[in-house]
């Protein structure tokens, strides 16, 4: 808990509130801050290693995406999830690939799946997908694939997603 | 060839900019297509790299021809329905997934896990690391031109998938361990069988140790290649004897320790020259240290329950049903709507074969994730593959691909 408290010390307006569940601790920081928030865990912290980077849909709440940096310090054992909301339409996220060279896949990735953009990125492309592939695939409205079964109640419903009936 | 010709590029020629050098835009460089069919890439991975002459200037992987949108899956399906997902992640350590899965979901619903399945867990765990570490001496090996490990590492892991056949039924997609402790109890046969291997394993391995540690031909092929230090491993995630062969003390086993990892004696070996001869050392000393773990968890199993008693979570066993008319409401209702962990978000590490695998697990509440991410290891170490090739000729990048031990499956999910 020490560390929330330098945390919050040194940069005060840069962490928004602070979580805790099963012993662990989620720091909700503003998007234009990760990058110096991230520099400071590293440098003064001892947060030496970038174990996860993941994206998260509230669909339909708004803010809709968070990203989880979930970030390690060898040094005195101790883990920290630092959390970042962002909506369709937001400035980009600041890339942290200048802090830990690994976050360079993560990040890709996070791109790819959610269509989130980092700003600085050295080589933001999709990832997993193929370069042509249209949308991003974990986004919570994103089809999984099937077809809903029509039924005499929810026909119409079904109906309206159809490519037929746009016609 | 100049680039316009070079058709393995998916992107634009501005984005290939920032990765390769000036010089092979205008055809001085080579650029070269590797995989994804290539016999040493190890499944389906794809290396664009420039060279000159024999020499890696720079090389870019490209992953994803094994994604099978296991993360998305998992969200349309129960938590108990979606650990069969977690097998197919890294098919070489499936039940590493399923113990990070299930140690994500306990630590969301705060349920007990009985000691006796801990242990079972801590063995079955073990046998599977030394399971994935076989298949990797041997593969790595046949890499090198040495065929004999493949044949010998093949037999012996032949040994353990029957182990693990004898347990759950299946050689491979195991899906043994369930939220709040194991499928089943082992059966009688189990004990012999383990003994069996805490009996031959360690012959098994001076074998292999006599085939390689001290073969001039593999040392010079394999000893100061794809150097990483400390600081660069730490930095570029390396995990797991990728980065403990860099000279990195680190094992969640040891640090984070999880299914009582800390009732048994075990060392953590590390290397000290972070090339792909330590890398190689420190799998097979691994191999031995997780005997020594099998070993004690034998001898101390305890009896006792191997699933949780707690019914929110756990389906009550079939002898219960005929009794009890809450064991049947039990019964129907967690094999038709799932159990309904409480609103949060939580992460759980284990130390696998390749290193730090974690699992993020979102709930809202409801009877299906709301998001699985895993940490995959394999990802985080491909990731660095242009470092640690960069200098080297291709007929290394071989070695050093295979020296951190890939697994596209894990990478891709």
């Amino acid at each position: 808990m020490e560390l929330i408290e330098k945390l919050q010390a040194a940069l005060g307006d840069a962490i928004e509130k602070v979580e805790t569940f099963r012993g662990e601790t989620t720091v909700f920081v503003p998007a234009a801050k990760i990058a110096d928030v991230c520099r400071y865990c590293r440098d003064e912290l001892g947060f030496n290693y970038m174990s996860d980077i993941s994206g998260l849909d509230y669909y339909p709440a708004e803010p809709r995406f968070g990203i989880n940096y979930h970030i390690l310090s060898m040094t005195y054992n101790k883990r920290l999830r630092l959390r970042v909301m962002w909506s369709d339409g937001d400035e980009p996220v600041p890339s942290v690939t200048g802090v830990w060279p690994s976050a360079n896949w993560f990040e890709r990735e996070t791109f790819d799946m959610f269509g989130i953009p980092f700003a600085g990125h050295p080589d933001l492309r999709r990832i997993l997908m193929a370069a042509d592939w249209e949308g991003h695939p974990l986004r919570r409205d994103y089809p999984l694939g099937y077809e809903t079964v029509q039924f005499s109640f929810n026909f119409d419903e079904v109906n309206k997603h159809k490519p037929y009936a746009k016609k | 060839m100049t680039l316009d010709t070079f058709s393995a590029w998916e992107g634009t020629l501005d984005e290939l900019k920032g990765l390769v050098t000036e010089r092979a835009f205008t055809g001085e460089t080579m650029m070269l297509n590797m995989g994804p069919q290539h016999p040493s890439t190890h499944g389906v991975l794809r290396l664009i790299l420039e060279l000159e002459g024999e020499e890696v200037l720079n090389c870019i992987p490209d992953i994803g021809f094994l994604h099978t949108g296991i993360e998305k899956t998992m969200e349309s399906k129960t938590y108990e329905k979606a650990i069969v997902m977690t097998d197919r992640m890294d098919y070489l350590n499936p039940m590493g997934n399923n113990l990070a899965y299930c140690l994500a979901i306990e630590k969301l619903a705060d349920l007990d896990v009985p000691l006796r399945a801990q242990y079972l867990r801590v063995i079955l765990a073990e046998l599977t690391r030394i399971n994935s570490h076989l298949v990797w001496l041997g593969i790595h090996g046949l890499d090198l031109g040495v065929t004999s490990t493949m044949t010998y590492c093949f037999r012996e892991r032949e040994v353990l998938l029957d182990i693990f056949e004898l347990v759950s039924g299946q050689r491979m997609m195991s899906t043994y361990f369930r939220p709040g402790g194991v499928w089943r109890d082992v059966p009688s046969e189990f004990e012999a069988a383990v003994q069996h291997v805490l009996d031959t394993f360690p012959g098994k391995i001076d074998d292999y140790e006599r085939i390689l540690t001290r073969n001039p031909i593999f040392m010079d092929r394999t000893q100061g290649l794809g150097f990483m230090s400390a600081e660069d491993a730490v930095a570029y995630g390396l995990a797991g004897p990728s980065l403990r062969a860099s000279g990195v003390n680190w094992d969640i086993r040891k640090a984070e320790p999880y299914s009582s990892y800390d009732h048994f004696e075990f060392d953590v070996p590390v290397g000290q020259h972070g090339d792909v001869y330590d890398r190689y050392v420190l799998r097979v000393a691994e191999m031995r240290q997780s005997l020594r773990i099998i070993q004690q968890a034998m001898s101390k199993l305890p009896k006792g329950p191997f699933r949780s008693e707690n019914r929110k979570y756990v389906p009550p066993p079939r002898a219960e049903l005929g009794q009890s008319m809450e064991a049947v409401i039990h019964h129907f209702k967690l094999w038709t709507e799932g159990f309904t962990p409480p609103k949060g978000e939580v992460y759980a590490s284990v130390e696998g074969p390749r290193g730090e695998l974690g699992c993020f697990l979102a709930s809202d509440g409801t009877p299906k994730p709301m998001r699985v991410h895993f940490r995959t290891p394999t990802f985080v170490n491909l990731s660095a593959v242009p470092k640690l090739s960069k200098g080297a000729f291709i007929a290394d990048l071989v070695a050093i691909v295979g020296s951190i031990d890939i697994v596209l499956g894990d990478a891709d999910r």
